[in-house]
C-alpha cells in the first residue's frame, strides 16, 4: 500500500522540490500552504506521515500539533515539525506537544527524507 | 486715785496692749503672711514669664533667704536657657550644612532621583528628576508638567502603586535574607507611554527594628534606547528568519537537481526556485538597511533574580488573591532567572484564580528547574482534572485579570517579554496537569555577602521626613500647619462670569507643611477666545494678542486640577474664582471639589475693624510685599505669604484645624451677608 504524507508549509520554493522527491521515494505526498488546510487535509486524506511547518498562517504547527493529538483518531499518525528559527524553545516545546521529531531549517533534504522513512519504518 | 480715774488708766492701759497687740499682729502678718504671699506671686511671674527678674528679699530670714534661692534657680535657669538656645543654634547650622550638601551632591547626579515615603509621597526630588518628570506628563505644554513632582505630591500619579508595592515586597524579602544590595529594578510604561527603568533602593529606619521607612527612585527613560534596540533586533532578526528559509529552499532545489533522471519540466521547476530566492535574498540584502520590520516580539528589558524568591512571591500572591492554597513542590534553589517578575507574577495569579474558579481546583503548587543551559522550567501544577487544550489556549491568549479587573497583557504577552514559551501538560501516572512557562536563566550571582544591617547608612539623612503623618485623620481635623495647599489666583476678561467674561490666565503655588513652595507653581496664559475690554486690560495689562497660541481653558483646566489634586485651595475672595471654575466643569469635565479658603474672609474674621480686606491692604498690615501689576501667579503668591502670615494668628484666637477655619470665614460671610 502507497504511504501517504502531507506537506504543511507556506514555502512554495522549499514544498516544489520536497514533493518531488518524496514522490520519488514512492510517497503520495499532498500540499497544505497553511494550518488550516493542514487539518482538513489530514481529515481527508488520513496520512502516515505530515510534515508541519511551526510558521504558518492562520494555525501555526504548534496549534495543528496540539488539535491532532487532541483526537484520538490521529494516534497513529507521526508528526515531523519543520522549524525554521532553530530554537530549542520550539523543539522543547514541539515535543511536549506531542510532536515525535524535528528537522530545523536549513536542512538536508536528503536527511528528512531519510527521517520521514525512518518514522515510518518505526510504525509499520 | 478716784474709782473714775483708776478705770480711766484701766482704758488707756488697756488700749496701748490692744495698740501694742495690733502692731504686733501686722508686724507678724506682715512677716510671716504678707512677704510669703508677694514671693509665692513673684516666685509665679517668674516661673511664667521668660523675663529673668529679680525678686526683693523681705519677711523673715527663712522667707528671705528662700527669695535668694529662687534668685540663683532663676539665674541658674537663665545659663541653661543660653547654653541650650546656643547649642539649638549649632545643631540647626549642621542640619542646615548637611541640607545643603545633600542638596547639592543631588543636584550633581545625572539620574533622577526622588526619595517617597511609604505612602508614597515625595519628600525630595533633584533637578534631573523634575525634568524627567516633565517628559513624563500627558500635558506637556501647559504649564510644563508641573503637576506631577513636587513635594507631597503622590508619586503614583507616574507609577502603577501595584509595580511599586511588588519591588517594596521584593526589597523587603532581600533585606531578610539579609542581601548585600537589596535594590531592585523594575521596568514600566506610564500612562504617557514612556518606558522607564526604575531602580528602588530602601530607606531604613534609625533603628535596624525599623525596617523599610520610605523609598528611592532612580529613573532612567529607557524608551528611546529600547525602540532603538528592538528595531535593530527586528531587522537581524528578519534577515536572518529570511536567509534560512532560503537556503532551505535553494539547499532543497539543489539536492533534487542532483538526481540523474530529473525531466525537463522539473529541471526548469527548480531552476526557477534558485533564481526566485538568489533574487529575493540580493534584495533582502539591500533593503536590510533601512527596512523597518514588525510583528516580531518585543524584548522587554529584564531583571535578574532569584528562582526561589520568585517562586516564594508567587506563592504569597496566589494565597493573597484568595480561595486556594500555594505551595512550593521541588524548587531549585540555585536557578537565577532573566524575569519581569511583576508581570510573570500576573500570569501566574491569573491562571490560579481561573482554575480555582472554573475548574474547583483549591490547591496548587509551583515547581522550579533547570531545563539546558539557559532555560529554567516554572511548572503551575493541580491535582486532578486537566484542562482540554482549546480552553488552555484561550487561558493563554485572554487578557489576564486581577479581582476583577482586565489587565492589558496576556499570558502570551507575558511569555513574549521572556522570550519564553507557554504550554500545557499533563502527568497521567500521577493524576496532575501542570501550565510550563519556559524562562530564561540568568548568570548565578553572588549575593551572599551580608552586610549589617544600615552599615552603610548615609550621614545626611537626618531629616524628620520619613514620619508619615496620619493619613486616616480627616482633613477637618488636621492643623491648618500640615495641610498642603494650592494657593492660586485667575484673571479674567471681565467680573460676570455668567455673562460670557472667561479666565486668561491661572496662576498657582503650593504651600508644604507651612513652607511656600515658590518654585513649584503654575503659570498659564489661556486663550479666551473673545474680546478683552480695555478696563480689564489696564488692571493685568494681558492684551488680545498675547493670548494668541495659547491653549484654550479645556486643555488648561484639565491640567490645573492635576495640579491641585490632594490639596486645600487658597484663594483671595475665592467665590469669585471659584465661580469661574464652576462654569467651566461641563465643559472641561473636571471638578474642584476639594476644601476652599479665602484669605478675605479669614481676615475679616480676624480684623473685624480694619476698614479693607483687598489683598495689597492686607499684605501691607501683614509686612507682605505686593507691589507691581497684577498678575495670577504674582497674586497667588502674594496671596500665600499673607496665609502663612494668616496662620499663626487665627491660632492665637483658637483657630487651629481646617474645620474651624471653615466656621469662622462662614460666620464672616453671614455677618456680610446680614449688613
Amino acid at each position: 500500500m502507497t504511504q501517504k504524507i502531507v506537506i504543511a508549509d507556506d514555502e512554495p520554493n522549499l514544498v516544489i522540490p520536497l514533493e518531488y522527491m518524496l514522490k520519488r521515494e514512492g510517497y503520495e505526498v499532498t500540499i497544505a500552504r497553511d494550518g488550516q488546510e493542514a487539518l482538513d487535509a489530514i481529515a481527508r486524506v488520513r496520512p502516515q506521515l505530515v510534515l508541519l511547518d511551526v510558521m504558518m498562517p492562520r494555525k501555526s504547527g504548534f496549534d495543528v500539533c496540539q488539535a491532532l493529538r487532541a483526537d484520538e483518531a490521529n494516534r497513529e499518525l507521526r508528526i515531523l515539525l519543520l522549524t525554521a528559527k532553530g530554537r530549542d524553545d520550539d523543539v522543547a516545546k514541539g515535543l511536549a506537544l506531542g510532536a515525535d521529531a524535528y528537522v530545523i531549517k536549513p536542512f538536508s533534504p536528503k536527511e528528512l527524507v531519510a527521517k520521514v522513512r525512518e518514522l515510518l519504518e518505526g510504525a509499520a | 486715785m478716784t474709782m473714775g480715774d483708776r478705770v480711766a488708766v484701766l482704758v488707756v492701759l488697756a488700749l496701748a496692749v490692744l495698740a501694742l497687740a495690733a502692731w504686733g499682729a501686722r508686724h507678724l502678718h506682715r512677716r510671716f503672711v504678707q512677704a510669703p504671699a508677694r514671693l509665692l506671686e513673684q516666685a509665679q511671674a517668674a516661673l511664667a514669664g521668660d523675663v529673668d527678674c529679680q525678686i526683693v528679699a523681705a519677711g523673715s530670714l527663712q522667707t528671705q533667704g528662700l527669695a535668694r534661692v529662687i534668685n540663683d534657680l532663676v539665674a541658674a535657669r537663665a545659663c541653661l536657657r543660653q547654653d541650650i538656645a546656643h547649642k539649638v543654634q549649632e545643631a540647626s547650622r549642621s542640619i542646615e550644612q548637611e541640607r545643603s550638601r545633600l542638596a547639592a551632591l543631588m543636584s550633581e547626579l545625572t539620574q533622577s532621583v526622588v526619595v517617597c515615603n511609604l505612602d508614597g509621597r515625595i519628600l525630595l526630588y533633584n533637578q534631573q528628576a523634575r525634568l524627567a518628570f516633565r517628559a513624563l506628563s500627558g500635558a506637556p505644554a501647559v504649564a510644563g508638567g508641573a503637576e506631577l513632582i513636587g513635594l507631597g505630591r503622590s508619586v503614583y500619579a507616574v507609577f502603577d502603586p501595584q509595580v511599586v508595592a511588588h519591588a517594596l515586597d521584593n526589597v523587603r524579602e532581600r533585606m531578610r535574607r539579609g542581601s548585600a544590595n537589596p535594590s531592585t529594578q523594575f521596568v514600566t510604561a506610564t500612562p504617557a507611554g514612556q518606558l522607564l527603568r526604575v531602580t528602588l533602593a530602601p530607606v531604613r529606619g534609625a533603628s535596624a527594628d525599623e525596617g523599610l521607612t520610605g523609598f528611592v527612585l532612580m529613573q532612567d527613560n529607557i524608551t528611546r534606547q529600547f525602540e532603538d534596540e528592538s528595531r535593530r533586533d527586528q531587522h537581524l532578526h528578519a534577515l536572518t528568519e529570511s536567509t534560512r528559509g532560503s537556503l532551505g529552499s535553494l539547499q532543497a532545489a539543489v539536492e533534487a537537481l542532483d538526481y540523474p533522471d530529473v525531466d525537463g519540466e522539473m529541471r526548469e521547476r527548480l531552476l526557477r526556485v534558485i533564481r526566485d530566492e538568489v533574487g529575493a535574498m540580493g534584495q533582502r540584502v539591500r533593503a536590510v538597511g533601512a527596512a523597518t520590520a514588525e510583528g516580531l516580539k518585543t524584548r522587554w528589558p529584564l531583571e535578574d533574580m532569584l528562582g526561589a524568591d520568585v517562586v516564594h512571591a508567587a506563592l504569597r500572591h496566589i494565597e493573597s488573591a484568595g480561595g486556594l492554597r500555594a505551595a512550593a513542590a521541588e524548587v531549585d534553589a540555585s536557578l537565577w532567572l532573566k524575569v519581569d517578575s511583576f508581570s510573570l507574577l500576573q500570569a501566574l495569579t491569573s491562571l490560579a484564580c481561573r482554575l480555582h474558579e472554573e475548574l474547583g481546583v483549591d490547591r496548587v503548587e509551583l515547581r522550579l528547574g533547570v531545563a539546558g543551559p539557559e532555560r529554567a522550567h516554572l511548572d503551575l501544577i493541580w491535582p486532578g482534572q486537566a484542562l482540554n487544550t482549546e480552553t488552555a489556549m484561550g487561558w493563554e491568549l485572554d487578557a489576564m485579570r486581577r479581582g476583577s479587573e482586565k489587565l492589558p497583557l496576556s499570558v502570551r504577552d507575558v511569555v513574549a517579554r521572556h522570550g519564553g514559551e507557554f504550554w500545557l501538560e499533563r502527568e497521567r501516572a500521577r493524576h496532575l496537569a501542570f501550565f510550563r512557562f519556559r524562562l530564561p536563566l540568568a548568570a548565578a550571582q553572588d549575593d551572599a555577602a551580608v552586610t549589617e544591617v544600615g552599615a552603610h547608612r548615609p550621614e545626611f539623612y537626618d531629616f524628620d521626613l520619613f514620619q508619615t503623618s496620619p493619613a486616616s485623620r480627616e482633613l477637618d481635623e488636621r492643623a491648618l500647619a500640615e495641610i498642603t495647599y494650592t494657593v492660586f489666583d485667575t484673571e479674567t476678561t471681565g467680573l460676570d462670569p455668567s455673562a460670557g467674561d472667561e479666565i486668561i490666565q491661572i496662576g498657582a503655588t503650593r504651600i508644604v507643611n507651612g513652607r511656600l513652595l515658590r518654585h513649584e507653581n503654575f503659570e498659564q496664559l489661556v486663550n479666551a477666545q473673545r474680546s478683552i475690554p480695555e478696563t480689564a486690560i489696564a488692571i493685568h495689562g494681558i492684551r488680545p494678542e498675547t493670548l494668541v497660541g495659547q491653549p484654550s481653558i479645556r486643555e488648561v483646566l484639565p491640567a490645573f486640577h492635576a495640579f491641585a489634586q490632594d490639596t486645600v485651595l487658597v484663594a483671595h475672595n475665592a467665590a469669585f474664582d471659584m465661580r469661574f471654575l464652576q462654569l467651566k466643569e461641563n465643559e472641561t469635565g473636571v471638578r474642584f471639589e476639594q476644601p476652599v479658603l479665602d484669605t478675605l474672609l479669614l481676615s475679616a474674621w480676624l480684623h473685624p475693624h480694619q476698614e479693607s480686606h483687598a489683598l495689597e491692604a492686607i499684605a501691607q498690615r501683614l509686612g507682605v510685599e505686593a507691589s507691581g501689576r497684577h498678575a495670577a501667579l504674582r497674586d497667588a503668591l502674594v496671596t500665600a505669604e499673607v496665609f502663612l502670615k494668616l496662620v499663626p494668628l487665627l491660632a492665637d484666637k483658637g483657630v487651629r484645624t481646617l474645620a474651624q477655619a471653615r466656621d469662622a470665614a462662614r460666620s464672616t460671610y453671614y455677618a456680610r451677608l446680614k449688613y
